[in-house]
């Protein structure tokens, strides 16, 4: 069986899985990490979105023992340091971006990786970066405000800090 | 999902190495791990090539660009060498299924599965490109054969492909918005070696050259001069769109990508 290493939100974990052993049973049988959902399980929903070195991937649609050495983040490790939440995590409660709850950790997760690459976003560039991500109850529309709201908040986190 | 044996191959010899009877590479998985979970591929082991360092680069040089088999497709959207010398091709792999699929998804896994609905194909065959695998270099002419078939051998792997940088070049993607795939797609390049025309998404015998478009574009270069559709004989019919409609957007997404050149 394939032994694997690998970050996740900042520790080392190893174990001996499978080779079929998805990122996504990893993180959740094997370390219980709930957080990360399992929607579709084919690659289309998005709930099972976390970074792997730093990018959004589906974790239903990547083995574990591809991944020995990268470092992970899920949803678990999106909150600060003091257990309250982050910035896209707030905007999200202060946005109403969510009804059942079950895509955000992926929408989270989504939203953090593009705020990375594209700390300005327009609106239009949000929702084309949701295309992967698909939420059955909120029409979308108090997720994308969610979204802006917290790259208006980091801009002005980085002025603040300036 | 089923168990098979798992390698993770350090270099190509390596990889060839473990290849045999019923073995399958894996690289991104885009498209093989859902196949596998719905059991209609069985390999009884995968190696999987995305920690292969010499096939993760990207170069360009002597008017060619060169991208490794396991470069994703979101390095390639990324990448500031490709935005320069072949900006549709850039483009191209941007737009390829989401954001998260274009982190994981690579060239070569595309090139070798061959979708009849796949981006890239369109990409090798519309420039010209040299697809270079294990067992030696094939022309984009002659790799694709059909649906899901290419000319890559029993134990062979795509290594890396090379497009020659055009004159100019532009691809139109009318994406089917459940799968993100082309419900049809049509690249478009003038170069040294002529226009030439690729059409995914249209035809049940996968990627292929749209002649005559290619002629009447070789004496005029302008959206006016792209032929009515061609014959829907032989075109994919599904939910989504009958053979007559895909015929139709043949004409009319080569239209737009002569307009965009």
């Amino acid at each position: 069986m394939p032994k694997v290493s690998m970050t996740v939100n900042g520790e080392t974990v190893s174990g001996d899985v499978e080779g079929r052993t998805l990122l996504v049973q990893f993180l959740r049988e094997h370390l219980g990490l709930t957080g990360t959902h399992v929607g579709c399980d084919t690659a289309q929903c998005g709930a099972c979105v976390v970074h792997v070195n730093g990018d959004s991937v589906k974790s239903c649609n990547v083995f574990a023992a591809a991944l020995d050495g990268a470092s992970v983040t899920t949803i678990e490790g999106m909150a600060n340091a003091d257990g309250t939440l982050g910035v896209v995590q707030q905007a999200f409660q202060d946005h109403h971006g969510l009804q059942c709850g079950f895509c955000t950790p992926g929408m989270v997760m989504t939203a953090a990786d593009l705020l990375k690459r594209n700390p300005n976003p327009t609106e239009a560039e949000v929702r084309a970066y949701l295309e992967g991500n698909i939420c059955r109850c909120t029409g979308y529309h108090n997720i994308v405000k969610a979204i802006m709201a917290a790259a208006a908040n980091m801009s002005g986190a980085k002025v603040a800090a300036e | 999902m089923y168990a098979f044996d798992y390698v993770k191959a350090g270099s190509v010899s390596d990889a060839v190495a473990a290849l045999g009877d019923e073995a399958q590479p894996i690289s991104g998985g885009q498209t093989l791990i859902p196949t596998l979970k719905a059991r209609l591929a069985m390999p009884s082991k995968l190696v999987d090539l995305t920690g292969i360092a010499e096939l993760k680069s990207i170069s360009v040089s002597g008017g060619v660009v060169k991208i490794g088999g396991a470069v994703t497709h979101g390095a390639v959207a990324d990448s500031a060498d490709v935005k320069g010398a072949i900006p549709a091709l850039a483009s191209l792999a941007g737009h390829i299924g989401d954001p998260a699929v274009r982190h994981r998804g690579t060239i070569g896994g595309s090139v070798a599965n061959n979708d009849p609905s796949a981006c890239y194909p369109s990409a090798c065959l519309g420039l010209g490109a040299t697809i270079h695998t294990s067992g030696g270099d094939i022309a984009a002419d002659d790799f694709f054969q059909g649906m899901f078939a290419t000319a890559l051998g029993e134990g062979q792997i795509v290594t890396g492909v090379s497009f020659p940088v055009p004159e100019k070049a532009a691809y139109m993607k009318f994406v089917q918005p459940a799968s993100r795939f082309a419900l049809v797609g049509v690249f478009v390049s003038k170069g040294a070696g002529g226009v030439r025309v690729a059409v995914t998404g249209a035809s049940e015998s996968g990627v292929f050259r749209w002649s005559a478009a290619e002629q009447a574009l070789a004496g005029n270069f302008s959206a006016s001069a792209v032929p009515s559709a061609p014959s829907s004989d032989g075109m994919i019919g599904d939910l989504h769109g009958s053979p007559e409609y895909r015929a139709h957007l043949v004409s009319v997404m080569t239209k737009r990508a002569v307009a965009a050149c």
